[in-house]
């Protein structure tokens, strides 16, 4: 499962993820963070049946947690099936099917969401 | 073997026909033979859906009480030209929307027409004494136009450049995203199912002949602009009615950064009449060969990194410098399908008779370049022959002392040959004055990484590469690296004083 973990960093620098895995004892796996002089923001990505755990601990750490069941959403409406987001994907999410119908596979996004402005029919859209 | 267009049609009337997608037509052949598949075919079925950004509209909007002879027009607050007559406009797929910029355009206004949606026509005036009214605004719906005729000066192409970016920054082009380092290749275009490519001689598709147009019976007006079949590059000028057509062939669709442009769906059924359309429309995806262009060059020439097929980028990875490097369509080749089946289910119904062209296209055409009467500045023309330099193992206050003695803010650094191998500003003088530290010597403190320029480079671009990277001067360079110029912001200052300011 992966996690949204967003904190502010006003009060003091508390190293929430490390923090998190030492008193959880959980590896986690940090698949992208964003993080600068006021507030930082990472996806996680932690074992579906210690979620909770490390969830509930970053919250007590201070931190904000969003529990993401998706990653980057195709319109089927929009979309034409061009395939202009497959080579942009860092993590290989988009191919084209047999019948050259565009097929994700959502596991594998880390919603860093550099094909949304490669869609040129607006078609892709991020969880949040 | 020889069929004539009268028998052909004559099956298409009884419903006896024998029509197959330019993708089912090589496999046929390959089991059939040449013969064979000529006794077999009657009609082979293309389709392309792709991004067509010269294409737009005629509308004719019809009189208003008071009558107004518009002169400014915008439909969606997206211009239309206002040069034609009273009530008539063209709409141009690009041309993009005065308040809402890339996100909406001529296309958008297009679609939302075709999908039954109301669109806001304003117009200007200056009033006359048969057309006194000066202002207009009124919600317009596809069935409120006398005539909306989509008419597409080039449409089709018969096959188009791939791109690649060697640069080190993300590209924003008409091709997409290209990503820096060759780290992905952009293409667009049907292949196997391409129209021109299954009629490259341009034997049967001209001046009115049927095609399928966004849904529409639409024709075939004659070649299209920039039409250049002799390098393989044939275009075509189409037309039909925006009234006949569906949205299920007809996109609007924006490239960031770059701009709007409109996703069309056209197909062309070909008689096959002889053994030579035969084996036109037996062409393959691995016999369509392209040139893969680095983007990364901002010209015309674009430099060609390789030849690639239609069969490789289809494929989903092509080779370039013995890496791997992942593809992506910009073209939809399942809407190409769609439009070629649907083309084929419409002529096996017998819907759509064939025709021969009424006046053919030049199949040996070559488009030319424009024609520049006045060549557009040069670096040459502007740069700064007169220049200090600096070697690499001088003591920073040397440097200092030829930057205030050349009054230049800039000193190319070059080894004993003149070859360039650093610069030095008088930032980085200062910075070195300002903190003493262990640096004494010129190799110490320049910058390594320079960029440059050439004398034959235009300076447009060389004034690009100063914005992009923040800087106010550029070492001029020749082939071996030497430095043998500087192109400064104040050189710049030369453009205005009307030599190249007409």
């Amino acid at each position: 499962m992966k996690l949204l973990v967003t904190f502010s960093r006003k009060k003091g620098r508390k190293p929430i993820i490390a923090q998190a895995v030492r008193d959880t004892g959980v590896l986690i796996n940090v698949e992208r963070a964003v993080i600068d002089s006021s507030e930082g923001e990472a996806l996680i990505d932690v074992p579906d049946e210690q979620c909770k755990l490390v969830s509930d601990t970053m919250i007590r750490l201070g931190a904000t947690v969003h529990m993401l069941e998706h990653g980057i959403s195709v319109n089927e409406s929009e979309c034409v099936d061009c395939g202009a987001c497959i080579s942009i994907c860092p993590r290989e999410v988009f191919s084209l099917d047999r019948n050259f119908r565009l097929k994700l596979e959502e596991g594998k996004c880390v919603l860093c969401g550099k094909c949304i402005e490669a869609c040129p029919h607006q078609a892709l859209t991020l969880p949040l | 073997m020889h069929k004539t267009i009268d028998q052909i049609n004559e099956r298409i009337r009884d419903g006896t026909a024998r029509v197959v997608t330019a993708e089912e037509m090589p496999v046929i052949v390959a089991e059939l033979g040449e013969e064979g598949a000529l006794k077999e075919v009657d009609v082979v079925t293309t389709g392309t859906f792709g991004a067509m950004c010269s294409s737009g509209a005629f509308i004719n909007f019809g009189h208003a009480e008071p009558p107004i002879r518009m002169e400014r027009i915008w439909l969606n607050n997206v211009e239309a030209y206002g040069g034609l007559a009273a009530v008539d406009t063209y709409i141009g797929a690009t041309q993009q929307s005065d308040t809402r910029e890339e996100e909406y355009g001529g296309a958008h206004v297009i679609e939302d027409l075709v999908s039954g949606k109301s669109v806001e026509l304003r117009a200007s005036s200056r009033g006359t004494d048969c057309y006194p009214r000066r202002t207009i605004t009124t919600d317009l719906l596809l069935e409120n136009l006398n005539q909306a005729i989509m008419c597409n000066p080039r449409n089709a192409y018969q096959r188009y450049n791939a791109a690649t970016n060697s640069t080190d920054r993300v590209l924003h082009t008409y091709m997409g995203v290209l990503l820096p380092n060759y780290t992905n290749v952009s293409y667009s275009g049907a292949g196997v199912l391409n129209p021109l490519s299954n009629d490259p001689k341009l034997r049967l598709i001209g001046s009115g002949v049927p095609i399928f147009l966004c849904g529409a019976q639409g024709m075939v007006i004659g070649e299209g602009t920039q039409h250049s079949p002799a390098g393989g590059y044939g275009t075509l000028m189409v037309t039909g009615d925006l009234k006949e057509m569906s949205q299920d062939y007809l996109r609007a669709a924006t490239m960031t950064g770059y701009g709007v442009t409109l996703n069309v769906g056209l197909g062309i059924p070909l008689p096959v009449l002889d053994i030579d359309v035969v084996r036109a429309t037996a062409v393959r995806d691995e016999d369509i060969a392209v040139d893969l262009l680095d983007y990364g060059v901002p010209s015309r020439s674009r430099p060609a990194v390789r030849k690639v097929t239609y069969a490789e980028l289809r494929s989903g990875t092509v080779v370039i410098n013995g890496e791997e490097v992942r593809t992506s369509s910009l073209s939809s080749f399942r809407k190409a399908r769609e439009v070629a089946e649907e083309l084929k289910h419409r002529v096996e119904r017998g819907c759509m008779q064939l025709t021969l062209p009424t006046r053919p296209i030049d199949a040996k055409k070559q488009a030319k370049p424009m024609y520049e009467s006045i060549k557009s500045p040069r670096v040459l023309d502007i740069m700064d022959r007169q220049f200090v330099s600096i070697g690499q193992d001088v003591e920073i206050i040397t440097a200092a002392k030829k930057l205030l003695k050349g009054e230049t803010n800039h000193l190319p650094v070059i080894d004993s040959e003149g070859v360039l191998v650093g610069i030095v500003t008088t930032f980085d003088i200062s910075k070195a004055v300002a903190n003493p530290g262990k640096a004494h010597l010129v190799k110490d403190i320049m910058k390594k990484k320079v960029v440059t320029t050439t004398p034959d480079e235009a300076v447009d671009i060389a004034v690009q590469k100063l914005e992009r990277n923040n800087i106010s001067a550029l070492p001029v360079v020749d082939g071996g690296h030497h430095v043998i110029a500087m192109l400064t912001a104040m050189n710049l200052g030369k453009l205005f004083g009307g030599r190249w300011l007409k």
